[in-house]
């Protein structure tokens, strides 16, 4: 339709593009500029080229970062896509009782990261927690999993699946409904067992359902933080140090804005790359809802 | 007919394991707030409290000023969302109904900003806070998301969908273009409405990466910061007084699930 002003479009929309600008886009511009600074926000700023970039990289700091981050990830996308797909296969079904365990599950979601992080730290606790005391009396010594070099990322990252299973669910619980139930009764005419049914007929047709799942927790869990804040921050040994943690310790604890921001530029690069793969996944999940 | 008993028994008790693996927490969190630090020390495991001890809360009440953090948790969360959708009304039918030059690149920005979460930009929108003199306020923890790009993606979805006849009849029957906006359409886009505000409001609650980075002192302090704060300044095991904060940050929370669980729900699996 056409406007019954020339400056109405521009009106409407220049509060939200304005906003979207100043704090999403120019910020990118200024991170890519300080990042070739020497800056304690203190003394005057000093231009020092890439020495932010190089001294990230010596001694494999920011592969170390890196490497961290995409570790957690990747267990939290395994183990939130294969137990919220489960989970929904076990709980679509009609009844009270299913519906209370799906919003049970569901609700994790919906509650605070703080929330989650400070009642795990509590259920791992190797004196009065569930899990902690479950685990000593397993033989596991006294040792605590979130002060322990190897196990403390693992440990963020099922606490990270706990947190987002739900979630998964919900969307597998979807992604069902477009089954049509047919197709699976033509398969079971056909003498095809259920687990049959499952393997050539729901999973594939489920396969944009997964793949959207997977994007969307790579994305949040490349972005975690407050676990990793409030469980270990960043320790044991910097264990637990993932990227966005990394850059609050450069710019709050170390003072270092240009290492800070240097790090921003490389998490954003890396951000745009996990774009690029999840714009491919929805829009093969469009494809299918179409 | 025996094997299809034992089979729905079985699919019960998977059932009652999974709601177990999250009802679990939620309980020895619940439990662990009602018990005195004695009974923590002596009795960890004792799962439930001798008699139910109101003392850990007082001592929360008494380490932060619950109050005024959840005031001022609830007004920033409140003014994020009004703010987001009052924004995204008017853009989103710019976006999906009027027909001007630079629409595309309008359009181009918003979808590019889908992309760049917070923690990709708080280093920059620290320091321009900061040479503001603004880090520590209100607007601080409120600006920078007071437009959503997400939101205005969602209405100019939303109003594709809507007739333009609507807005004709409307347009003819003298309606201004505001009044078509907030009281046409604003309306008819209830459901994608009221989802984006429960999320929006519920999202900036928890809220805890942003309170932290753009504060410095106790002037707009957050509750989840005030519960975290908890732990930190807890030496050694005074969990039944953390346990009992986080009963007090995230009752609210799953009471508003539990009423709007329909909306929640339905907003966390986006239709495109």
């Amino acid at each position: 339709m056409s406007p019954r002003s020339r400056w109405h479009p521009w009106v409407m929309l220049g509060p939200t593009l304005a906003l979207l600008v100043l704090f999403f886009v120019v910020p990118i511009g200024v991170a890519v500029y300080e990042s070739f600074f020497s800056w304690d926000l203190l003394t005057p700023a000093r231009f020092v080229g890439g020495e932010n970039y190089a001294a990230l990289s010596a001694h494999g700091h920011l592969l170390g970062i890196a490497g961290r981050t995409i570790a957690y990830s990747a267990i939290v996308v395994a183990g939130t896509v294969s137990l919220g797909l489960a989970l929904a296969l076990l709980l679509d079904r009609p009844g009270r009782v299913f519906a209370w365990v799906r919003a049970s599950i569901f609700s994790a979601y919906v509650v605070s990261w703080v929330s989650v992080a400070l009642l795990w730290m509590w259920m791992l606790d190797g004196n009065g927690g569930v899990v902690g005391r479950a685990l000593r009396g397993l033989g596991a010594g006294p040792v605590s999993l979130l002060g322990s070099v190897h196990a403390a990322l693992p440990t963020l990252a099922v606490v990270g699946i706990w947190k987002l299973t739900g979630y998964a669910m919900i969307v597998f619980l979807a992604g069902l409904q477009s089954v049509p139930p047919a197709l699976l009764e033509a398969a079971a005419l056909d003498g095809a067992g259920p687990w049959s049914r499952f393997r050539h007929v729901t999973l594939p047709l489920l396969a944009p359902t997964s793949a959207f799942v997977a994007t969307t927790s790579l994305v949040t869990s490349f972005q975690a933080f407050d676990v990793v804040r409030i469980m270990t921050q960043g320790g044991p040994a910097r264990a637990t140090e993932l990227f966005v943690y990394a850059i609050y310790e450069q710019v709050f604890l170390d003072l270092s804005v240009g290492k800070a921001s240097a790090l921003t530029v490389v998490f954003f690069v890396l951000l745009l790359a996990l774009a690029a793969l999840q714009l491919r996944a929805w829009s093969a999940r469009m494809g299918v809802d179409r | 007919m025996r094997g299809r008993v034992t089979f729905r028994s079985g699919i019960l008790v998977l059932a009652f394991v999974a709601a177990a693996a999250w009802v679990v927490p939620y309980a020895w969190m619940v439990l662990t707030s009602f018990k005195t630090l004695q009974e923590i020390v002596q009795h960890p495991l004792a799962p439930l409290p001798e008699h139910l001890d109101g003392a850990a809360y007082r001592e929360v009440f008494a380490a932060i000023p619950v109050g005024r953090y959840m005031a001022v948790t609830v007004a920033m969360a409140l003014s994020i969302a009004v703010a987001q959708i009052a924004l995204a009304l008017p853009a989103g039918y710019a976006l999906a109904k009027l027909r001007f030059v630079g629409k595309g690149f309008a359009f181009g920005v918003v979808l590019a900003c889908l992309l760049v979460p917070a923690q990709a930009t708080f280093v920059p929108v620290f320091l321009m806070f900061a040479k503001a003199r603004m880090v520590d306020t209100m607007t601080a923890l409120v600006l920078p998301f007071a437009a959503s790009a997400l939101g205005t993606f969602l209405v100019r979805q939303a109003l594709t969908s809507v007739p333009d006849e609507i807005i004709e009849a409307a347009r003819m029957d003298g309606a201004s273009e505001w009044a078509i906006v907030y009281r046409v359409l604003g309306p008819m886009l209830k459901p994608t409405i009221v989802s984006l505000f429960l999320v929006s409001f519920v999202f900036h609650y928890n809220d805890y990466f942003w309170p932290l980075v753009m504060t410095t002192d106790d002037s707009v302090r957050t509750l989840p910061l005030g519960v975290a704060l908890l732990r930190e300044q807890g030496t050694g095991v005074r969990w039944h007084i953390v346990m009992a904060g986080n009963v007090v940050l995230s009752a609210p929370v799953l009471a508003l699930f539990a009423i709007a669980q329909k909306h929640l729900v339905s907003a966390a699996t986006p239709r495109a």
